[in-house]
């Protein structure tokens, strides 16, 4: 299968390229950009005119929620949602059921994911067994068959002797640890940030200091084992200062941010809106204003969806006892764009963070464009304004914060190794 | 901030869900409607008829006794129909979910739910589900609104103290885990209380307490110092986890009311206590009984109180404007 994909605004942040250039892909690669090859007579020709065609994008952490969570998301289901998205490769973390701390798990959602066609999945494998905290995974196994790092989801790791021991055994083989810094015991019952909403909400809270005292252990230990470390899901002031002054050090650490924590603060809790109820929880406007400053100076690596599928039934409860979560991965682009449009940052500037940056830190060489590079491409219409509205998404988990918001950028194309894998209408 | 989902698109209530957001006007109507159904209990028949037909749900999944009690007795003064519900020990206990609960009810041709619940934000969650007819009154959800507390306390401070304008107040005690206290500080700051005062240790003061509008003191001489009106809160050891407090004997020394630390206050202060007190922790009996507590007419006004709450909620108080 040839294709031709023209007059197209190719923004690839990865090679320094904006401007309009064509795309010709052949075998599942891209075998050039500008100049047609030689003798190349495509099967099919998209005319990208109006459109930007950039690297399809990977996202730091999706939750597809297969194995052994079926009722709230299907692997057709999310994968769809993805490519819907734009989203070529995903990282999907351990917090299944059970969780990711086995080789034949791993394999069969490897394969499973594989026989359908659609993003990439690249697992995270559990740190400790049934993420229990106490017995460490068989890490160099689970490598073997296809994680390709180490976490503890949300689960929190209050052992730090286990901690300590699990990111000396990464080290040993190279792999990195992804954590999200979190403090269990200050933590503890909290569902809201421990700030002014909480408090005239009555709700148990979550202070940032149980970011950044775990952070500080993280970054500890990592000086102590030479582990190299990837900080999920930042959400605090305290915290970017952390990694900023960790980064300057030289330690080996990149981190992430949730989409939802670049556009919303406390206050859009509101009356208790259980789409808002999220993990880590949406904290100050001063804090989500560093976020976005972080994201754009660098000391945040990328920006991720977060992509947390939940049921309704499980949303319409009380805001404690509503389960955290919001689906995210038809909202990664547009709400990329959205964060770089009012932080006047460039086009380019902004997709590096949701495809070239994350490429980065997983070690891959898959989000950029060069010539001899898997055809991962993401088709987009950045005039296009949409509204955000359950019908209007493919996932199965249909809550999240930004539902009956307007947002621009639509994706039309999605090809994954040369196949058009996705194809919605002008 | 979002729209506050207790008042219907001119400004009336539809629900009374917390102090949060509320009118000064709307507040002062609902004191003064329930001012006109004060001597409804001196009649010889002790009942007004402005909410015949009307079904009344106590929809509790906590336990309480004396505020609904006192909802019943409201609601039964204007001649609704009242059910009870300990819901806590029946439906949700099978597996049933909340709003399943409510949708059955409210096909039995409910008016209104009285909701206590020990989440806080349940009432809200009721309220943007139930039809449009119906009205639901928070009487209690987890640690964020007592709205009918806060009110009948307004009520009872307005009562012996006339102009709000001019008081200092101070409220005592466990903050951290008290839905009336946040009703309190709304109401407080709403009419117009020029000082607001929260006493306690740091253990049970919530994070930026002070954004509602109160003086944080750790020190009750200092706290209580003319102050016109003092509130006791309970201490919530039901809510209470992990070490907030090393003992109630040293809670007492340092922050229960004792009629020496009372002496510090103006000398015609009031004292309040939402109930049920804990005699010897938070409050001397001596001050408890004494001349300057006003305790029971507190519960005395809550009647009255919640009869106009619910009368304006269906319409029938004396003109549901605000």
């Amino acid at each position: 299968m040839k294709i031709h994909i023209k007059n197209g605004r190719l923004i690839d942040p990865n090679n320094n390229i904006d401007a309009q250039q064509d795309v010709f892909i052949a075998a599942g690669k891209i075998v050039a950009v500008g100049a047609m090859p030689e003798r190349f007579n495509a099967n099919r020709t998209i005319d990208a005119a109006g459109l930007v065609v950039c690297p399809g994008l990977v996202d730091l952490s999706a939750r597809l929620r297969e194995p052994g969570l079926e009722y709230k998301a299907t692997l057709e289901s999310e994968m769809l949602a993805a490519v819907a998205g734009g989203v070529t490769s995903l990282v999907c973390p351990p917090d299944t059921d059970p969780p990711l701390d086995e080789p034949g798990l791993v394999e069969m959602l490897k394969h499973r994911a594989k026989s359908l066609n659609q993003a990439r999945v690249y697992p995270l494998g559990a740190l400790t067994q049934k993420l229990g905290g106490e017995r460490l995974t068989e890490m160099a196994e689970l490598h073997d068959a296809g994680c390709i790092a180490f976490s503890h989801a949300d689960v929190p790791l209050a052992d730090t002797n286990v901690l300590l021991h699990a990111m000396q055994y990464a080290a040993t083989f190279g792999f990195t640890v992804w954590l999200r810094p979190q403090d269990a015991f200050l933590a503890r019952d909290g569902v809201a940030h421990d700030g002014e909403v909480a408090t005239r909400l009555g709700l148990a809270s979550i202070p940032s200091c149980a970011e950044t005292i775990a952070l500080a252990s993280i970054l500890t230990l990592a000086r102590e084992t030479g582990a190299r470390i990837h900080i999920c899901r930042l959400s605090s002031r305290e915290g970017v200062a952390l990694i900023r002054a960790a980064k300057a050090e030289g330690l080996p650490v990149t981190c992430d941010v949730a989409i939802h924590h670049a556009h919303l603060s406390e206050m859009d809790i509101g009356f208790f809106d259980a789409n808002c109820h999220l993990i880590p929880p949406l904290r100050s406007q001063r804090d989500r204003d560093a976020l976005r400053e972080a994201l754009a100076d660098g000391t945040v690596d990328a920006l991720c969806s977060d992509h947390a599928p939940v049921d309704d039934d499980a949303k319409l409860l009380p805001f404690a006892e509503a389960e955290p979560g919001a689906t995210g991965l038809e909202l990664l682009l547009p709400l990329t764009l959205k964060w770089a449009n009012e932080m006047g940052i460039s086009l380019s500037a902004a997709i590096a963070k949701i495809s070239a940056e994350p490429s980065r830190i997983l070690a891959l060489n898959n989000g950029h464009l060069g010539a001899g590079q898997s055809a991962d491409v993401c088709i987009f219409d950045p005039e296009k304004y949409w509204q955000v509205e359950p019908r209007s998404l493919k996932s199965q988990g249909r809550n999240t914060p930004f539902l009956g918001m307007e947002l621009q950028g639509k994706v039309r194309y999605t090809l994954v190794e040369g196949h058009v894998v996705y194809e919605a209408s002008a | 901030m979002k729209n506050n989902p207790q008042l219907n698109r001119n400004g009336e209530l539809q629900h009374l869900l917390t102090i949060e957001g509320l009118p000064a006007a709307t507040l002062r109507h609902i004191l003064d409607t329930a001012s006109s159904f004060l001597n409804v209990a001196e009649r010889e028949v002790k009942k007004v008829p402005l909410l015949q037909g009307k079904a009344i749900f106590n929809l509790f999944f906590e336990p309480s006794t004396r505020t609904r009690t006192t909802f019943e007795i409201a609601a039964k003064k204007l001649s609704a129909d009242v059910i009870n519900l300990n819901v806590g020990a029946s439906s949700t206990s099978k597996g049933e979910t909340l709003l399943d609960t409510v949708d059955n009810l409210a096909a039995m041709q409910a008016d209104m739910f009285i909701v206590r619940h020990s989440q806080s934000g349940a009432p809200h969650l009721i309220a943007r589900h139930v039809a449009p007819h119906i009205h639901v009154v928070n009487a209690g959800d987890g640690r964020h609104a007592h709205p009918t507390q806060g009110l009948l306390d307004m009520f009872t401070i307005r009562h012996y103290k006339q102009d709000l304008t001019s008081l200092r107040v101070a409220i005592v005690g466990d903050m951290l885990h008290s839905r009336v206290a946040r009703s309190q500080i709304h109401a407080l700051t709403t009419l117009g209380v020029p000082e607001v005062r929260v006493i306690a240790p740091k253990t049970l003061i919530p994070a930026c307490a002070e954004r509602m509008g109160v003086q944080i003191y750790h020190d009750m001489a200092k706290g209580l110092k003319d102050v016109d009106v003092i509130i006791m809160l309970r201490l919530q050891n039901e809510r209470m986890r992990g070490a907030l407090l090393p003992s109630a004997q040293e809670y007492f020394k340092y922050y229960g009311l004792t009629t020496e630390k009372l002496a510090l206050a103006r000398p015609d202060a009031i004292v309040m206590h939402p109930g049920p007190m804990n005699r010897g922790v938070e409050i001397e009996s001596s001050v408890a009984d004494g001349v300057q507590s006003v305790i029971l007419s507190q519960v005395t006004f809550g009647i009255a109180v919640r009869m106009a709450v619910m009368s304006i909620l269906m319409g029938s108080g004396a003109g549901s404007k605000q």
